[in-house]
């Protein structure tokens, strides 16, 4: 890979981590192991606890992916390596082809 | 009009839509039917993905569960919703750039070797029919419910109409009924939980509806922990398993999640790797309304259920309770012969599941021939009737209990149908074109495809109508598998360019040899040495595949350091992989 390819994936893991802290955070240390210190505090009729692992953890999650990839379509523009835009919306000529050239008998029938 | 005819009626208008859409969007080539041509829009196949996941188990039984054990149903909300954080940050986006079929595609191609392409395709063919037993029983009970026709016909029209879809369409076909499906089983779980959170709170959004206050004033969960105290319950908000047991499961859960093929499949079909990460966003909000509406509906399910039938008089129990008897899934022991119903903690009888008799009881009730048990408790009620029975229970108008009907069945069929096109290409793809019969044309690799679709369906047909007594015990297998095999492999061959074929079967048999031992240990060689006491590390096994993960990882991890590298083509394309703006599959071509 080249220098700026190398960059570019390195930034993608040091996002990818953060966001996989996050994760950890709310799941496994909000939901599971912090559950009974946390079920002391409240939120509104839910002890805090209790919210995150029915349902806190969960919006959490949504929010985590969207800013990945809010995120990592932000580096593809800085690193220029996003994809070709295959044409028009939804045709995938571009694709199709690598397909055909990976599998010449694809196209036989 | 009554319920019945409702039922029929939305039953009817949704299966004729499916059809509908079956016949607008045949598949023509092999690309169509294996991934959809590759052009769906990330929105539709989010809500593709959310109606291919949210099986008969999702909307039919979690909330169920969730009502009995409070705050252990935990493990399923996070756990099957945080797995598509993994999925979207670590599988997915990689897994399109691959740009290709099926999940073991990828294992055969990155690991060079078909002995791994065969593995996989033997784990993928066993987890997918694992799974679509289930959803076949839950299409039965829906139909031997609501249609008040045999289960066995239910079974036979619900696979009428997956095989026309499935082998018709593909995954073309299957992608867009996904769609409406979702809009149909949405649908038909809000509007119940939204009708009951506005009777018992006033508000209109369920899942806020559980943090507030009842009209009678009291937070609803307050009030909810003190009802289940006074009736000897465990309290809503707090549960029984051990820390690190809901550790595990959930981890198990979530791996499990982001390594099911009918999942990953799905990330094959949309056009660029920008859409792969997006994609996996909308699906999980779709997923989200329903998993954060779930343990309200239990909650709100737990107090109607106590407050509407504790202390009923039984010659006076409503339609419901007495239909809901006349199919096995309630059961009324009266212990103290009053004739009224005490709802208490515990079981009512041992064992637990109710054995009916012929005779009667001294009011009329189904006789059964189980021992009392020690405690005041005299009703049975089967989890898995919670979601039907709700909107009945809560005195809701007839046409959103025919909804529910018509959504339970599109929660079903959109998961078998996604699990069965997985086992077809699995078949024509995998096993006959890639490693038998590579001289195919493409026409007769499609015709393949249609013939092992049909074929999978009426093996599936068959489960649903002879349940094998083990289905409840072996989906603990699906997840436990998918987490112990295909999430390292996957993962590793992605983030590691040293990662060779040795280590990854070595890692994949250690993985599934160790999860499926303990699991088949526990639950068929000694089921009766299946708890705590006996259980390595306290971990279930429903756990117990994020152990064999770690297993995996582990011998990965060792064996790929003392054996040769993988060849320099393949590092190649592990190299593009990462990167959306590279071909990848000129050099996957070699």
């Amino acid at each position: 890979m080249s220098d700026k390819e190398n960059a570019y994936w390195r930034a993608n893991i040091r996002l990818m981590l953060a966001l996989l802290l996050v994760w950890f955070l709310v799941s496994f240390g909000c939901g599971i192991l912090l559950l009974d210190f946390l079920n002391q505090y409240h939120l509104f009729g839910f002890k805090l606890g209790f919210w995150f692992s029915q349902q806190g953890s969960i919006f959490v999650f949504v929010a985590l992916i969207f800013v990945y990839a809010w995120r990592m379509n932000h580096l593809d523009k800085i690193f220029g390596v996003e994809e070709e835009i295959p044409g028009e919306a939804g045709d995938l000529s571009g694709s199709a082809g690598q397909i055909d050239h990976a599998d010449p008998t694809k196209r036989e029938g | 009009m009554d319920a019945q005819l409702l039922t029929y009626l939305f039953v009817g208008l949704s299966f004729s839509l499916y059809i509908g859409i079956a016949i607008w969007s045949r598949s023509a080539s092999t690309q169509e039917f294996y991934i959809a041509g590759g052009h769906v829009h990330p929105i539709a196949n989010g809500a593709a993905t959310a109606a291919d996941w949210m099986s008969a188990a999702s909307f039919l039984s979690m909330a169920g569960i969730i009502a009995f054990e409070g705050a252990d149903g935990a493990r399923y909300l996070m756990g099957w919703t945080g797995g598509y954080v993994l999925l979207a940050l670590l599988l997915a986006p990689y897994l399109r750039k691959f740009a290709k079929f099926t999940v073991p595609d990828f294992v055969g191609d990155r690991y060079y070797s078909s002995t791994a392409r065969l593995v996989a395709v033997v784990c993928v063919i066993f987890i997918s029919f694992t799974y679509v037993a289930g959803q076949m029983r839950g299409v039965g009970v829906v139909f031997s419910r609501f249609l008040e026709v045999d289960i066995n016909t239910g079974v036979v029209i619900g696979m009428a109409i997956v095989f026309f879809y499935a082998v018709l369409g593909g995954m073309k076909g299957i992608t867009y009924t996904q769609v409406a499906q979702y809009c149909v089983l949405i649908f038909a779980y809000m509007v119940p939980a939204i009708y009951i959170s506005i009777a018992l709170t006033n508000n209109p959004f369920p899942m806020f509806g559980l943090g507030s206050e009842l009209i009678e004033g009291g937070y609803l969960l307050e009030k909810l922990d003190g009802l289940s105290a006074e009736l000897g319950m465990t309290a809503f908000t707090s549960g029984t398993k051990s820390t690190i047991d809901m550790f595990f499961i959930t981890a198990a859960l979530m791996a499990g999640t982001a390594g099911l093929p009918h999942v990953i499949v799905r990330f094959f079909t949309v056009p660029r790797v920008k859409d792969a990460r997006i994609s996996a966003g909308y699906a999980l909000v779709f997923i989200a309304l329903l998993y954060t509406t779930a343990p309200a509906v239990a909650a709100f399910a737990r107090i109607n259920l106590i407050e509407h039938i504790d202390g009923m008089v039984y010659q006076q129990a409503p339609e419901w309770f007495t239909k809901w008897e006349d199919s096995g899934l309630i059961a009324w022991f009266d212990k103290n012969e009053d004739g009224v119903v005490q709802y208490r903690g515990g079981n009512a009888m041992s064992p637990a599941a109710p054995a009916f008799t012929q005779g009667e009881g001294k009011f009329g009730q189904r006789a059964v021939s189980n021992a009392a048990s020690e405690n005041e408790n005299e009703l049975y009620i089967d989890r898995d009737i919670i979601v039907l029975a709700h909107p009945e229970i809560a005195q809701l108008p007839n046409w959103v209990i025919a909804l529910v009907a018509a959504g339970g069945l599109a929660a079903a069929l959109s998961t078998a149908a996604g699990l069965l096109l997985v086992i077809s290409t699995a078949v024509s793809h995998d096993l006959l074109k890639k490693t038998f019969r590579p001289n195919i044309t493409e026409r007769q690799e499609l015709f393949y495809a249609r013939v092992a679709a049909a074929v999978a369906i009426g093996i599936a047909g068959l489960f649903g109508i002879y349940p094998p007594g083990f289905v409840a015990q072996v989906v603990a297998f699906a997840f436990g598998l998918a987490a112990a095999s295909f999430f390292p492999v996957i993962l590793l061959g992605i983030f590691s360019k040293r990662m060779n074929k040795e280590a990854a079967i070595t890692g994949m048999i250690t993985g599934l040899t160790f999860t499926f031992c303990y699991i088949a240990y526990f639950k068929f060689v000694s089921p009766e040495s299946n708890n705590a006491a006996h259980w390595w590390f306290g971990i279930s096994p429903e756990g117990i595949g994020t152990l064999g993960m770690l297993m995996n990882f582990a011998v990965s991890a060792i064996v790929m350091r003392i054996t040769p590298p993988p060849p320099e083509h393949i590092q190649q394309l592990v190299a593009n992989i990462r990167i959306p703006g590279i071909a990848t599959t000129i050099v996957a071509a070699k």
